[in-house]
């Protein structure tokens, strides 16, 4: 009396294939999970018992063994409900054992029967097709993530639909692959008056996916800037959104019904946040912001506010593009590529930088200030714009240009940078080499120069890298008020 | 390697000794020849916290100094003091920082690395011994000495009870002229400087009012080449400084153009930029 369901746990955002073996003997009836099970999966014995009982099934007063094999892999979450129900309903005679083969299941059982929906739906899929399975037992809600998967989704409301199903009693209709939802409202750069550079280094660090760091006195439209950033991004290729999908389903995060999200992720975490929280963690890793923030933007505001050990956290992700966690049970490696904009106010009073008020700042406090910058970070960031507070003549002036005509520039350029990308020109490397002898420009530093350059000329439809794109890309240098003094 | 010059010896600056109470040893570190303590010099001071004007001002007329010969001489202290060895650095020039504590000692400890570079091609001065500790009342001690290597000093940015006075009051004693940047009347770090004016200091409109002072030619200015928007946007800097934005507004020029601009200007060192505004450097004729 052994029937065998196939289920995944998930190791960051990589599927396992984890064979549920449910075994039932004579003996004194109980009911027991063995292989490694944490507290939530555990409690899976009180909710599969009520919610056998609630499909109209029958329980078996036998000595149920649930085996969940590897054994020595750490399972997790509530997932495992439906799999072991079914597991036991098939070793019992009630479904025939076999129709269970080419199948895979996944959801959390209510105490009605009810199968409610868990996260990280996709990338179990994903690891059932490639295990060889057709068709995946799943939560209705989490259907059309399943079909993204390229496998052909069961959605069932309750244990009694999969249980019916399984008899060939009932099948369920076709599951159309989600159609992109709609992108949230961003607000529209037209908000924004004045403040031409920094709109124009929004504008090149969307084009190149360059990161950002808009300093300055405090009010001076920093944060309002770098919040409508995403509204000049172009959307993702759906590789791209499958890749932030898959993120987004394993921290349960997806907008209900349609999970295809073709805007570009945008995460904004306060600078109070703990290091787990940027970059993941916890006993059975999750994707931290800056793995949700994987092919969009990673907002820090207020930088030097944000914990030493969190931004120097970021290093990793910056470079790799990628997040690796190390635990006692193994690794996870999140995808971490993301667009990088901070804000920041030149010292910690925020007097610098405006002619209005006298910065009360000690050079001492400066410093401080200064070295709580991480050179490693300051280094990664390729565009700072100093935004000094404007004058009122600019606040009154006509409405900016939209978001809209701005991110159509920034997708022709984006594709013109992503197909060969325009060569630096004799004069552009001169002019580079000049700029090293006079300026405090590292190698690291000249390289970064020569990106946005690039970026640049494609955004005047260049195809050779000029002067004067390699002067602009040099105005946007890490200013000497952030330098270590 | 540590010299020691001795009141008396040929090499003594016949300046110094010239002070009613000139010091009895002068110890010496630094690569360039003691004679270097002997040439034109002028002193450039001011505030420990300065603006980004007086930072500017400070770097510009050291800048010049020094390229047209003279040496700077400033105290290594933060603010005026360390731009004005930075500009003179800059230019190439000799400059010497006068401390106010024992030879070896590099204080403040965060001008280490700028003591260094001084003593590469300049000179690092002290009354005091090794190991002698800064206090305050070394700091008045160390001014006369800064005047008394000079031959006119120049006050760039001082509040109303500053340091820099001190300096003044030595240099008036000693019979050097004494210049001050003028500056706004809204600014208190502009008081003392404004003062000076009001009692008859020499007001520094230029950086060549310096060299003037110290009977050093200006070398003759040449003047450099920029593209038609570069002019534009300097053109847009002349009443003062201003962001990236106001040139912008000004020039109706694209911002992309300007930045570029602005870069080229500051490559040729026509302007220079902080806290995000740009400044025209002190004494362009453009």
């Amino acid at each position: 009396m052994l029937a065998r369901t196939l289920t995944h746990t998930l190791v960051g955002v990589e599927a396992r294939r984890v064979e549920v073996e449910a075994h039932l003997a004579r003996g004194v009836p109980s009911f027991t999970i063995v292989g490694l099970a944490d507290r939530a999966c555990q409690e899976a014995k009180e909710r599969v018992r009520s919610g056998i009982a609630s499909a109209q099934l029958e329980w078996p007063m036998r000595r149920i063994t649930v085996n969940l094999a590897p054994a020595d892999l750490r399972k997790e979450g509530p997932g495992f409900d439906l799999p072991i129900a079914l597991a036991i309903v098939a070793a019992s005679g009630q479904v025939p054992a076999e129709r269970l083969l080419g199948h895979a299941a996944l959801g959390e059982l209510g105490l009605d029967g009810r199968v409610r929906g868990v996260g990280g739906v996709i990338v179990a899929a994903e690891a059932a097709r490639r295990a060889g399975c057709t068709r995946m037992l799943c939560p209705v809600e989490a259907a059309p993530e399943a079909a993204l998967a390229g496998i052909q989704p069961v959605p069932v409301h309750d244990l009694g639909e999969a249980v019916a199903y399984l008899r060939g009693e009932w099948l369920p209709g076709p599951v159309a692959v989600a159609e992109a939802a709609p992108a949230a409202d961003v607000p529209d750069l037209a908000d924004v008056r004045g403040n031409e550079r920094a709109r124009r280094a929004l504008e090149i660090a969307a084009t190149g996916r360059h990161n950002l760091v808009l300093a300055g006195p405090p009010g001076t439209g920093k944060t309002m800037l770098a919040r409508r950033l995403p509204g000049i991004l172009p959307p993702l290729a759906l590789d791209e959104a499958i890749e932030v999908l898959r993120i987004h389903s394993v921290a349960g995060l997806l907008p209900p019904g349609r999970p295809l999200v073709l805007a570009p992720p945008f995460r904004a975490p306060h600078h109070g946040a703990s290091m787990a929280a940027i970059t993941g963690g916890g006993p059975g890793p999750r994707p931290g912001e800056a793995s949700l923030a994987h092919r969009g933007v990673l907002l820090l505001d207020e930088l030097p506010e944000f914990s030493r050990p969190c931004i120097e956290a970021l290093r990793q992700p910056l470079e790799d593009g990628v997040v690796a966690i190390s635990r006692v049970q193994g690794r996870a490696v999140f995808p971490a590529r993301f667009m990088l904009v901070a804000t920041m106010n030149l010292c910690s009073c925020g007097g610098r930088g405006d002619p209005t008020a006298e910065c009360s700042c000690s050079p001492q406090r400066l410093a401080v200030f200064r070295d709580r910058l991480s050179r490693a970070v300051l280094d990664r960031i390729d565009l700072v714009v100093v935004v000094p507070r404007a004058r009122a003549a600019e606040l009154a002036g006509p409405p900016g240009e939209p978001s809209e005509r701005v991110r159509r520039r920034v997708a022709e350029a984006r594709s013109r940078l992503d197909c060969a990308g325009p060569e630096l020109g004799a004069a552009a490397a001169a002019l580079l080499d000049r700029a090293v002898e006079r300026l405090p420009l590292s190698g690291r530093g000249r390289a970064r120069v020569a990106r946005v350059a690039a970026t640049v000329a494609a955004l005047a439809s260049c195809d050779v890298v000029g002067a004067e794109h390699v002067a602009e890309a040099l105005s946007y240098r890490v200013p000497r008020e952030l330098e270590p003094a | 390697m540590i010299r020691r010059l001795r009141r008396g010896a040929a090499a003594y600056p016949a300046l110094l000794a010239a002070i009613h109470d000139p010091p009895a040893c002068l110890h010496v570190r630094g690569a360039a020849p003691l004679s270097v303590l002997s040439l034109p010099a002028v002193a450039v001071i001011g505030s420990r916290t300065c603006s980004p004007y007086g930072a500017q001002v400070a770097r510009s007329i050291a800048r010049e100094a020094a390229a047209a010969g003279a040496v700077v001489v400033s105290g290594l202290a933060r603010g005026v003091d360390a731009e004005a060895h930075r500009g003179a650095l800059e230019a190439g020039g000799a400059t010497v920082a006068v401390l106010g504590c024992g030879i070896d000692r590099d204080y403040p400890a965060a001008h280490a690395a700028l003591a260094a570079r001084i003593a590469e091609t300049g000179l690092l001065v002290s009354e005091y011994e090794e190991g002698v500790e800064p206090a305050p009342w070394r700091f008045p001690a160390r001014n006369r000495i800064i005047a008394g290597l000079c031959r006119a000093v120049v006050v760039v940015e001082a509040r109303e009870r500053s340091g820099a006075l001190i300096t003044v009051d030595f240099a008036l004693e000693g019979g050097r002229e004494v210049l001050a940047v003028p500056g706004e009347i809204t600014s208190a770090l502009s008081r003392g400087t404004n003062g000076l004016l009001r009692h008859g200091a020499t007001p520094l409109l230029d950086p060549a009012d310096a060299l003037d002072a110290i009977g050093v030619l200006a070398p003759a200015w040449a003047p450099v080449a920029t593209s038609s928007v570069a002019a534009a946007v300097l053109a847009a800097l002349a009443d003062g400084a201003g962001s990236a934005d106001e040139a912008v507004r000004a020039t109706g020029l694209p911002a992309g153009a300007v930045a570029g601009a602005l870069t080229e200007l500051e490559l040729s060192g026509l302007i220079d930029c902080a806290e995000g505004r740009y400044r025209r450097r002190a004494g362009l004729r453009a």
